[in-house]
């Protein structure tokens, strides 16, 4: 159940959440699904789709949901997956 | 895919050697981890990549030497610590680490890591410990667990496995920490920690083998290895080291030493100093 909010937070005009960028490099991917497994926020999940190895990259379900805690990048033994801060200077 | 995304970097590309990239590791193979977790910590440490030494030995995760974009060195099976030795007492400036498997370091390499934590050389160890040589077809070793199946062991493990972090804390290792391979931030921390103490550093890393071990001990894939640390792991700092054990049901992980003692150059160059004085 996610906690309600029923009082606005004061700076809630100044602070502004992050946007998440999500980049699978899908040739470095072996398929190993460490990424989909342990997402605490479910952004990714298993695909059909088959990169130059023959293995399954993950593919991205919602990006918005992502809060950028870089579990998936820390995880990833093949260096195939990263997020980025969106860049939200031109509005996004 | 946009043209973008393709022009997108990892952000540790630069720790590696990319024409070697992708490993030859196996799907959810525990060493990339390593690998990442390494990686992250030089990054966040800002340390010179001109600084670092990678000394690796025989062993899956001896191929590391050959991934990590600084000066590296793959040794002969179980004599990373002596080479590293070397490299460190010939340069003291060099940021000295050791990576391998409990294989080599433990089985072949045993007395030379108990003798460096003894002298507490200034090089740090991380040891990747999958319970089984993996590389040579998975026979048993000194860290496999009781009971446990390998290719030599077909009617189960009968043999008491070593207790590394003891061992390292026994010998008289500076710092000691224990982490499996799911817990990145925890282990980043403790290789940042180890990167930065003077004196015999370890740090052991409970690393998954789903091809060797895993799928021949009731989990298939590398995910249900994880889910196996996730759920069996219980972070335990400071407590003794003599009472970490690795069972089915529990892994016992978190750091265990961290103190100061002189280490071995910095006592060698301080009695050199005194003797062309004297």
């Amino acid at each position: 159940m996610p906690v309600r909010i029923w009082r606005k937070p004061l700076d809630a005009e100044k602070i502004k959440v992050k946007k998440a960028e999500v980049h699978i490099l899908k040739n470095q991917c072996k398929g190993c699904g460490f990424c989909i497994e342990f997402c605490p926020k479910q952004v990714l999940e298993t695909s059909d789709e088959l990169n130059i190895k023959g293995s399954h990259p993950p593919k991205i379900v919602d990006e918005t949901k992502c809060a950028l805690c870089g579990f998936c990048t820390a995880v990833c033994p093949d260096f195939a997956i990263f997020t980025i801060e969106k860049d939200c200077k031109e509005g996004c | 895919m946009t043209k973008k995304q393709l022009e997108m970097k990892h952000p540790y590309e630069r720790f590696l050697r990319k024409e070697r990239m992708p490993h030859i590791w196996c799907e959810g193979c525990g060493n990339g981890i390593i690998l990442n977790c390494f990686a992250r910590a030089l990054d966040e440490l800002d340390i010179d990549l001109n600084n670092v030494v990678v000394v690796s030995g025989i062993g899956c995760i001896g191929r590391i030497s050959g991934y990590v974009n600084a000066d590296s060195f793959h040794t002969t099976h179980g004599r990373p610590i002596a080479f590293a030795t070397g490299a460190k007492l010939a340069k003291p400036e060099l940021k000295v680490v050791v990576i391998s498997g409990d294989g080599d370091l433990f089985a072949i390499g045993g007395n030379h890591f108990i003798h460096a934590a003894r002298r507490n050389v200034d090089i740090k160890v991380i040891c990747a410990n999958n319970f089984v040589y993996g590389m040579t077809g998975g026979q048993y070793g000194p860290t496999t667990p009781l009971e446990a199946w390998t290719t030599t062991t077909p009617y189960g493990n009968i043999e008491q496995a070593f207790n590394l972090v003891h061992l390292a804390a026994a010998s008289g290792a500076v710092y000691v920490a224990r982490w499996t391979a799911l817990h990145v931030r925890r282990l980043t921390e403790s290789i940042k920690k180890a990167l930065q103490k003077e004196g015999f550093s370890f740090v052991e890393v409970i690393s998954q083998c789903p091809e060797i071990y895993g799928r021949h001990n009731k989990m298939k894939t590398a995910i249900s290895m994880m889910k196996w640390f996730k759920e069996a792991s219980e972070v335990r700092n400071f407590s003794d080291p003599a009472k970490a054990d690795i069972s089915p049901s529990r892994i016992i992980v978190g750091e265990f030493v961290d103190v100061e003692k002189p280490s071995y150059g910095r006592l060698l160059r301080e009695m050199k100093a005194k003797l062309q004085t004297e």
